[in-house]
Formats: C-alpha cells, sequence, structure tokens
C-alpha cells in the first residue's frame, strides 16, 4: 500500500493506482474526459492535470503513477486555471448545439463545463465543422461535436478487438473515423455510445426520441444471451426507450452487446396483446381470456395425462417454468422440457454451469472451446477472453468451424473425434493444455445441442480430469449457454420425469399422433412442423413462430414487463425488475397460469408472485440468494458412447436474430442489411 | 574564438573526403576497440566529467542520460537511438553532419551504444533528408565492410549493428516518444511520461534517445579527455556547439564554437556581420524557432549558452540562430511561426490542439492590427494555458515564440491596432 496526500487527506491505495485513484480515494472529484477504468490510458483531454509537491508543472492525474509520499493538490489557483484553460481549449470548436444534441442532459461536457469552466467565451474565430462519418445502423455521428479523447478507438482495437476505427489527420485536423465508411463489425459496437463523452457518437435508433430526464429507469438483467448482463431499461410510460449497460465487474464489466441494447425495438412489434383461437377456418381469431382457458381446459379434460407436454423457451422467468411445472404436476403429467434445441444437458450441475464463473476467464492460462463461438454466443465474455488473451497470450484451442473470435485460435478441426485425439494425448494442443496451470475448458451448444452432445459432454469431461482443468481450487469446466432461462430450468427440473417425454420424444410421440396437447411457454424456437398434429397451446408475447402454429395463444409479458428470477450461465441468481407493463390484456406468465388453474379448480399453491416465489424457494432454496452463485460438485456426467464423426456446426447463425424480440426489431434487421452491404462490398 | 586545433568537427563543410578514408585521416575510427576497453561504466563517468549537454535542445546532460539505463540485460535488449529528425527551423547543423562528418555520427553509435549495453542503435532520420539519408547509408555500409561495424565491431568483441530508418516529414517526430511510436511503426504521437525511455522505450525496452551532435561529439570527447571537453566553455556550459546562423547576416554558416561565446562575436566573426550593421538589428531568434526572441538591447552583450540565455528569458534550445535586422515585420514572423506550431501540432492533447490554431489566427489578425488592444492579453494567457499542459514540449514550443514577441514588442502589436482603428474610423466617418 501506498501512503499519499491529497489535499491534506492522508489516502492510502494500492500500489500499482495512480494519482487519479488516489484523488478518488480521498474523495476529491478529477474531472476527465479521455480516462476511463477499463480501457488504456491516453492523457490526452488534460482535464484531470493537478499539482504535486516539487513538480514544476501540473501532472496528469490519470496517467502518474501514485508514489509513497506524495503530496498532492487539487485545489490551487494553478489547478483551477488548468482546468479553465482545459474546458475553453474543449469548447471552442465545439458546437452550441446543446438544445439539439441527443447527449444534452448526460453529457459529460455539459456538466463539466458547468463545474470547471469560465462563464463566456473568448473566442471570436470561425468555429472548426467535420464531416460526419458512417458508422453503421446503430450510431449516429455528428463528429463536429468530437474532443479527440479517442475513447472510442480504444475501446474498438482493446476491447472489441476491431481496428476499423481510428483517428487521422493531424493537429486541429484530426478526425475520428471509420476510414472506409463501414459499419463497425462488432457485436459490442454501440458501447462506444456510452463511452462517448460528448455528443459525437450517440444512438442512431434513439435519436432525438426522449430526453433523459423524462425516462424511468428500472434496474434489471438481460435475456438476450445466457450472461445475465446487467441492464438499465428506460422507459417513458409504457414504452421502453433503451437499455444501458449496468456495472458488474463479475459479468458484463460495463459493456452489452448490440442486441441487447438494441433489440428492445422489438418490444413494440408482432406483439400479442389478446389471446387468440384459432376457428375451423384455420385462423387465429381473437378472444377473450374465459374463451381461450374454457377451449383449453374442455381439450385437457379429455387428453390423458401422458399425452400432454410442456416446452419451455429461452427467456423465461423462473417463476413461469416453476408454476407451469406445478400445473402439469398437479396434471399428473411429467412430459416437460425446458431444452427446445435439444440440447443433452441436464444431470448433475457441474455438468451444465460455467464453473469457472465469467471473471474466472481472467485467471485462466490455457483455454480449449468445444462446439462454441463466444464471440456471436456471449459477446462481452469474448471480450473477457480476449483481454486475458492480449494481457498472457494465452493459448486458445477451437473445436468447431473456423470463425474470427477476435484472437488468435488454434483450430482444431469441426470433426468430433479430435476430442478422442485430445484424450490420448496425441493431440498437438495437449502441450498448451497441460502447461497451464489453470486451463479453461468451454462446451458450448453446438456440441451439446445434437444427438451424441452427451457424448462430447461426457468426452469434454475426461479431458478436464485429464488435463488439470478441474483441481483443488480450480474448477475451468464450463458450459456457455444460449439460452437465459436455460440454467433456472435445469436447477428448477423443467425436465421429463420418470418415463416422461423429452423433446425429443415429443416430436416422436407428435408425429406418431399420441400427442394430444403441447404448452408451448414461450418456446419458438422447437420444431413446429414435427409438433402440428398435437393441440398447442403458445403462451408469450410476440407473433412470432410458436404463435404461428399454435391453436390458443395466451398473450404473455416479455422480460422487461415482469419481476422475474434468471440464472446466468454460471448459475447466478439475478433478479430481473419490471419496467413497463404488457400491452393490452397481455398477463404475466405465472398469473395466467395461475388464472388457468383456477378454471381448472387446481390448487396451484400461490395467489401472488411472493406465495410463488416462497414455495419456489422451499423447492429450490438456492433462488432466494440474490447474486450468489451455488458451487457445483464434480462428480461423473455425460455418455461414454462413441462419438459420431458428424461436423461441429455454429450454433448460433445470426448474432442479430436468435429469438422472437430480435427477430421483431427493425433495428436488428438493419444490423444484418448492413453486414450484408459490407460483406458485399468487401467480397468486390 | 575556438582555436582551430580545439575543433571536433573538422570537415562540417565538406571540403574534405566524407568517407570511410577521409573520415580516418581525420582520426575518426582510429582507436575504437581501445575506447570500448575503458568499461561501460566508465565511458559514462567520463561522459558525465566532461559535462556534455544533450545537443537537441532540452540541454540534458548527456552522460547522465545513459546513466539511467538498467545496469544489466535482463530479458529484453538495450536500444540506442539517434533522433536525426532535425525539423526545427532555423536548425541545419546534424544535416552537415551527416553529410560531411557521418563516421563522427557511426563511430560515436558504437561508443554510445557500448555504453549502455545495447547492441543496435536506430538512426532515425528525417524524410525530407533524401540525399543525406544516401550519404549515411553509404557510410553505414562503408564501415560494416570495414568490419567497424556487425559482427564484433571494430574488433572490439562487442556486437554493434546500425539501423537507418527515415521519417515520413513530422517535426513532432523529433520528439524522443513521437519518434518511437513512429520507429515502430504507429502514428508519431509523444508518449505519456513516466515511464521514461530508460525503462519502457523502443518496443518496450530500456531505450536511450540522442541527438546526433550529441552522439557525434562522444568519440572525441572519450579521445581527447574529458578535461579537455570540460575546460572549454563556462561552468555547466562546458564544450563546443555547433551554432547554426541565419536570416539577415552576410554570411550566413554553421560554425562549431566554445559555449558561452558572446552573441555579436558569432555573428560578426563567423556571419559576417548583420546585415547593415550592428545598429540595424531588430531582434535574434537564438535557438531554433521555439525559443523567445530577444531584441537588440539583449543582443548586445549576450552570451550563448544554456544558463546566460536562460536567464535572459530565452534558451539556447538547438543554437539555431535566427537574425532579423530592422527590415522584418517581426509580428508576421512570428506568425507565420505559429502557422508551423498548428501545422505540425499532432493534435493529441487539447490545448495543443485547439489552442495552436486559435492562436495562429488571432496572430494572423494581430499583424494586420484588425484586433482590440485587450486581445493581446487573451492571447498572452492562452500562450500561458498551453504552456506545460501538453503532453510534449511542443506546447510550450507553440507558445513561448508568442511571449517573446508580446514580452519585447507589444508597443508594436498596439500601433498596428490604433493605426487599423484610425483608418476604419475614418472609413466609417466617410
Amino acid at each position: 500500500m501506498l501512503k499519499l496526500t491529497v489535499n491534506d487527506i492522508e489516502v492510502e491505495v494500492e500500489e500499482g493506482s495512480t494519482v487519479l485513484h488516489a484523488c478518488e480515494a480521498a474523495n476529491v472529484e478529477i474531472p476527465r474526459f479521455c480516462y476511463h477504468d477499463k480501457l488504456s490510458i491516453a492523457g490526452n483531454c488534460r482535464m484531470c492535470l493537478v499539482d504535486m509537491e516539487r513538480a514544476p508543472k501540473p501532472i496528469a492525474s490519470c496517467a502518474m503513477p501514485a508514489g509513497e509520499g506524495m503530496v498532492i493538490r487539487t485545489d490551487t489557483d494553478r489547478v483551477k486555471k488548468a482546468r479553465e484553460g482545459v474546458m475553453e481549449f474543449l469548447l471552442i470548436n465545439h458546437p452550441l448545439d446543446c438544445p439539439i444534441c441527443d447527449q444534452g442532459g448526460e453529457c459529460d461536457l455539459q456538466d463539466q463545463a458547468m463545474g470547471y469552466g469560465l462563464d463566456c467565451s473568448r473566442f471570436d474565430e470561425n468555429k472548426r465543422a467535420v464531416e460526419n462519418k458512417h458508422m453503421g445502423p446503430l450510431i449516429s455521428t455528428t463528429m463536429t461535436r468530437c474532443i479527440h479523447c479517442t475513447r472510442c478507438v480504444r475501446f474498438a482495437t482493446e476491447v472489441a478487438g476491431v481496428t476499423e476505427l481510428g483517428a487521422i489527420g493531424r493537429g486541429e485536423s484530426v478526425e475520428i473515423t471509420t476510414y472506409l465508411e463501414k459499419a463497425l463489425a462488432s457485436e459490442l459496437s454501440a458501447n462506444i455510445i456510452d463511452l462517448c463523452p460528448v455528443g459525437a457518437l450517440t444512438s442512431k435508433p434513439y435519436a432525438f426520441s426522449a430526453r433523459p430526464w423524462e425516462l424511468n429507469k428500472t434496474e434489471s438483467i438481460d435475456v438476450m444471451d445466457a450472461l445475465g448482463s446487467n441492464i438499465r431499461i428506460d422507459a417513458r410510460g409504457a414504452q421502453v426507450m433503451r437499455v444501458l449497460p449496468r456495472l458488474n465487474e463479475d459479468i458484463n464489466e460495463e459493456w452489452i452487446s448490440d442486441k441487447t441494447r438494441y433489440a428492445v425495438d422489438g418490444l413494440r412489434r408482432q406483439r400479442l396483446d389478446q389471446p387468440y383461437i384459432r376457428g375451423r377456418d384455420g385462423r387465429l381469431a381473437p378472444a377473450t381470456w374465459d374463451e381461450a382457458f374454457k377451449v383449453i381446459a374442455a381439450k385437457l379434460k379429455r387428453a390423458k395425462p401422458s399425452t400432454m407436454a410442456a416446452l419451455a423457451g429461452d427467456q423465461i422467468d423462473a417463476e413461469a417454468m416453476f408454476a407451469l411445472k406445478t400445473l402439469f404436476c398437479k396434471l399428473g403429467s411429467g412430459n416437460l422440457d425446458c431444452r427446445q434445441d435439444g440440447a443433452k444437458v441436464g444431470g448433475p450441475r457441474a455438468g451444465y454451469l460455467f464453473n469457472s464463473t465469467i471473471a474466472g476467464i481472467d485467471q485462466a492460462d490455457a483455454l480449449l472451446i468445444i462446439g462454441s463461438n463466444p464471440r456471436v454466443e456471449a459477446a462481452v465474455m469474448n471480450a473477457r477472453i480476449r483481454r486475458n488473451w492480449l494481457a498472457t497470450g494465452m493459448p486458445v484451442g477451437v473445436v468447431g468451424p473456423i470463425a474470427d473470435l477476435t484472437y488468435d485460435a488454434t483450430f482444431l478441426g469441426d470433426d468430433p473425434t479430435v476430442l478422442v485425439e485430445l484424450l490420448s494425448g496425441k493431440h498437438k494442443f495437449v502441450g498448451k493444455l497441460k502447461k497451464a496451470k489453470r486451463p479453461m475448458i468451454i462446451v458450448g451448444m453446438g456440441a451439446l445441442a445434437r444427438p451424441d452432445g452427451a457424448t462430447l459432454l461426457g468426452h469434454a469431461r475426461e479431458i478436464a480430469e485429464m488435463y488439470g482443468v478441474v483441481s483443488k481450487n480450480w474448477n475451468g469446466f464450463n458450459v456457455l449457454h444460449l439460452a437465459a432461462s436455460r440454467v433456472a430450468g435445469l436447477d428448477i427440473g423443467f425436465l421429463p420425469e420418470k418415463s416422461g417425454l423429452d423433446v425429443d420424444a415429443m416430436y416422436k410421440a407428435a408425429e406418431a399422433d399420441k400427442l394430444d396437447l403441447v404448452w408451448l411457454l414461450g418456446a419458438d424456437e422447437a420444431d413446429m412442423t414435427r409438433l402440428k398434429n398435437a393441440f398447442i397451446v403458445y403462451q408469450g408475447h410476440h407473433g412470432d413462430n410458436g404463435a404461428h402454429h399454435a391453436d390458443v395463444v395466451l398473450p404473455g409479458a416479455a422480460y422487461t414487463e415482469k419481476d422475474g428470477i434468471y440464472l446466468n450461465t454460471e448459475g447466478r441468481v439475478q433478479y430481473a425488475n419490471r419496467a413497463a407493463f404488457p400491452p393490452g390484456q397481455a398477463r404475466e406468465d405465472w398469473a395466467i397460469l395461475r388464472a388457468f388453474a383456477g378454471v381448472l379448480g387446481i390448487n396451484i399453491g400461490f395467489d401472488s408472485l411472493d406465495e410463488l416465489r416462497e414455495i419456489l424457494f422451499r423447492a429450490v432454496p438456492h433462488f432466494a440468494s440474490r447474486d450468489i452463485i451455488k458451487p457445483a460438485k464434480w462428480v461423473k456426467f455425460g455418455s461414454r458412447a462413441k462419438i459420431k464423426p458428424n461436423e461441429i456446426t455454429a450454433a448460433v447463425g445470426n448474432f442479430y436474430m436468435t429469438c422472437p424480440i430480435s427477430r421483431a426489431s427493425e433495428t436488428m434487421a438493419e444490423c444484418v442489411r448492413a453486414m450484408d452491404i459490407d460483406q458485399a462490398k468487401a467480397a468486390e | 574564438m575556438l582555436k582551430d586545433s580545439d575543433r571536433i568537427f573538422t570537415n562540417i563543410y565538406g571540403w574534405a573526403d566524407a568517407g570511410l578514408k577521409g573520415a580516418k585521416k581525420r582520426g575518426d575510427w582510429s582507436d575504437t576497440e581501445k575506447l570500448l576497453k575503458l568499461g561501460h561504466d566508465e565511458i559514462v563517468e567520463r561522459m558525465k566529467a566532461s559535462g556534455l549537454r544533450g545537443r537537441g535542445g532540452a540541454g540534458f546532460p548527456t552522460g547522465l542520460k545513459w546513466s539511467f539505463m538498467p545496469k544489466e540485460v535482463r530479458g529484453r535488449p538495450h536500444y540506442l537511438v539517434v533522433n536525426a529528425d532535425e525539423s526545427e527551423p532555423g536548425t541545419c547543423k546534424d544535416r552537415d553532419i551527416i553529410r560531411n562528418e557521418p563516421h563522427k555520427l557511426l563511430e560515436g553509435c558504437v561508443v554510445a551504444g557500448f555504453a549502455m549495453r545495447a547492441h543496435v542503435a536506430y538512426i532515425y532520420i528525417r524524410g525530407e533528408f533524401v540525399n543525406e539519408a544516401r550519404r549515411l547509408q553509404a557510410a553505414i555500409d562503408e564501415a560494416y565492410d570495414a568490419g567497424l561495424l556487425g559482427k564484433d565491431a571494430s574488433k572490439s568483441g562487442w556486437d554493434f549493428d546500425i539501423y537507418l530508418h527515415r521519417g515520413a516529414g513530422a517535426y513532432i517526430c523529433g520528439e524522443e516518444t513521437a519518434l518511437l511510436e513512429s520507429l515502430e511503426g504507429k502514428k508519431g504521437q509523444p508518449r505519456l511520461k513516466p515511464p521514461f525511455p530508460a525503462g519502457v522505450g523502443l518496443y518496450g525496452c530500456p531505450t536511450t534517445v540522442n541527438n546526433v551532435e550529441s552522439i557525434a561529439v562522444a568519440p572525441t570527447i572519450l579521445r581527447r579527455g574529458a578535461d579537455w571537453f570540460a575546460s572549454l566553455g563556462k561552468e555547466n556550459n562546458s564544450g563546443t556547439k555547433l551554432f547554426c546562423i541565419s536570416g539577415h547576416v552576410n554570411k550566413p554558416c554553421n560554425v562549431e564554437e566554445e559555449m558561452g561565446v558572446p552573441l555579436r562575436d558569432l555573428l560578426e566573426k563567423h556571419a559576417g556581420g548583420v546585415r547593415g550593421g550592428w545598429d540595424n538589428l531588430l531582434a535574434v531568434i537564438p535557438g531554433g524557432s521555439s525559443t523567445p526572441l530577444m531584441p537588440r538591447a539583449v543582443c548586445d552583450d549576450i552570451t550563448m549558452d544554456f544558463d546566460a540565455l536562460r536567464e535572459a528569458g530565452t534558451g539556447l534550445g538547438t543554437a539555431g540562430i535566427i537574425v532579423m535586422d530592422r527590415s522584418t515585420d517581426i509580428v508576421k514572423a512570428i506568425a507565420r511561426l505559429s502557422y508551423f506550431y498548428k501545422h505540425e501540432s499532432c493534435g493529441q492533447c487539447t490545448p495543443c490542439r485547439e489552442g495552436t490554431g486559435w492562436m495562429w489566427r488571432m496572430m494572423e489578425r494581430l499583424v494586420r492590427g484588425e484586433a482590440e488592444p485587450y486581445e493581446i492579453d487573451t492571447l498572452e494567457q492562452l500562450t500561458r494555458q498551453i504552456e506545460g499542459h501538453t503532453i510534449c514540449a511542443l506546447g510550450d514550443a507553440a507558445a513561448w515564440p508568442i511571449q517573446g514577441l508580446i514580452k519585447h514588442f507589444r508597443p508594436e502589436i498596439e500601433r498596428r491596432i490604433a493605426a487599423r482603428h484610425s483608418v476604419d474610423a475614418v472609413n466609417a466617418a466617410e
């Protein structure tokens, strides 16, 4: 620890801290534009200048390493003058267009000009104007406002791993540009909007639609992938206007993916806002809740429990799944599955969790990825892998199709039998795993969501055990899920009961006309054509795949419209909060199930969400501990059968469209179009 | 006046053969291996004792700078980088060294590189020096062929390689850390210090960046002894120095003189005197364009060394002396320098990027008197807002010429403003 004095306050900071950290430790505010905790230090804005004893010039506190016994002052006349000077320089070429700037109200330049600037301008010359740049469908640019802090450039090169953003020109002609006027080819690109301290980079889809002070801000959890990124949902009235990241060092740090941020405009389109019943003409006709419930109840009465089945979707909260499971138990059916992609996960928890935790990636020193492309499956997590690779040169091996992961990786082929070679120790990559102290394996759905998934899982476990991936204080065996609801579903046991049908068996039963009713709880990714002989109840929020094939549609709530518990791929329990109300007659999913139980005359045991949660916590106690991961015991799992040499394919084809919400999103469609155009241009 | 026998650069005018044969005749490479036998630390000690101060402008003691290099090579190689990106307006000494005394520089590289335990030197030469780069490369090739460089350089047992790297014509790449960035293939923008290059320099390895002249004089200093060098010049400003005299003198020239030589002697004895006589002198910029100018009254008895010039509110800089006689439009001259700094600002940090353009535009108006008198103070304050607040010294360099102008020629600026106002008043009355 280092001892420093800041404005006569003694503080202690860790070795390797900067003077700026020391000032913060002393509760002294240091204005800054270019400095950002998660990016490299540029020291170019010069706003953070402070006085250091014996230094002839003020020093940039963001870049100066803290030293033992340093005496720092931030309240001297010289510091005040320096800040005023820098502020004045920043403003001379900055347009006075705050009233029409989207950054207004949350602009660092505005705030700091108020706090540290002068009240008038002495600048009598013409202001500089800069041409706007094209940065794709997400980022709107007004480059005249740019103050050249280079946060965006540093983010793109360091975190996102794309070098398409940079500064050209010199002196006052410096311009931030994408060089070739292309959309930024990164799944994390829109984070530069948050990073931009001024209004140079703003959100294109959100442009001119709201002011920050009009918005209700709700802290919640993202469901676009299985990371459970922490987000803030900004809503005005019933409408979700935007999604921003929230800081969580263990998961998403300060970033979110473009899909997390921008798919929410899909919440306004294709919504199911009232129940529907498929009529004799084969068309879905609007109905009341009573009518819809009666039709289903009639169907249920005629059906045997063993011919009913329930499938839970990928973005469903734990409560709804638990409620549906309870209902089916009461009905006497054990045909439940939460793995509509047919993934062969389940069984011991260690076999389906991201055991090392996401933050554990920082400690890994070798990585074997099996059947996953983290860049599109968990973009934010991929940035963490990249950071480790940048810092340590961690070797990365991939079993699966070749892809640009933003870091160097050895592709061991997409033939899964390479796992056998790895096990036998014959493969070259084995040496890297052996040398590592904390090797890590990430198994993705590309490997698990295939008929022999259990076998691949078993082989991965054996590789883990053979090369020290699991040791006394390190468990680097990780499963990367795609569905936000998957781990909660598995923990609850939304799985076939003894002799119950799993999703494949359901398909077969339906095709053999032995399945009377399927209840799809937000399940849109199942193969509907194989289920078509059954009576399909679709409970969900979008008129997507599930609703198109349904016989009865029950309008539910999207993730922004309900309180819910989600477990991310690590098994971390997180609570999402309601930011807006569901549209029209749509209701929260647990309430729909409770009401339907009432129609059937079944006592399902709860009348409110709190009561439901109480029962849930009794059944799975760890759901009560918010933000905590219940560790999993390492036991045997997976199968030892022979691997089929069918090649491993990508689990996610199109990053921008993976769920009903993102498929309904205009912005996501724009992104796909922009990428296609850029790819076509590049091909030329 | 410096005795001919005390001159280091005996072929600075290129009257004799600049090649290896000629250089050897002048004593270069004569006993390089003997110099290296002194040992790493002894060379540094002797350089320290000589009192040589860096000839690139800042005047930092050269021996001390070398001593900052780690005493052991641990894992990362050491590098010597020679700054031949001579771009300071008014300065042309390194150019003549490279043209006519390239072997002094190369031998200096071996000696300095050995002293700091480096096996490799990079010479970063200004892009515009096309012929100089050719000549230097020819000299390097000659030295390699003669076994003076390369494996077992000069039979000293020390391997030493020299690589010549041409810049692309940016003034900022003469700043040592921007030079390193450029050498690494990046955009030439200064780095933050600390860490200093001696710890983390080229490719993250310990590096020392020296000016051409500082390196080129090292072998001679070691041969003739630190005492000899220290006996020349003034205390704390020892040795000889190449002065570049340009502007309104009868015979502009590069000349080697003792440190602390009176400016008037320098101009009158070597440069043929000021055009139209000493009384026709208006002002002198003593150390390259970035140093504040001195009006004639100061020039009368100023001596040319670091300390005296600093006391006079200016600096020795690179010793690029720009002489201006009474025919000079002094405001316009400084405005031109402001344009230069605006043009050459790298744009990395705020005060310099935004401030240099603003200052230049104000200067342009002051040239024509299109300003209010209070704006002179505004401009003065602007220079203070830039000075000392930037990552590198270019901010200071842009500020100083204007500070010098306002300090010494404020009445002239005010006169122009008043004249312009009266013209405006007459026009308005009509």
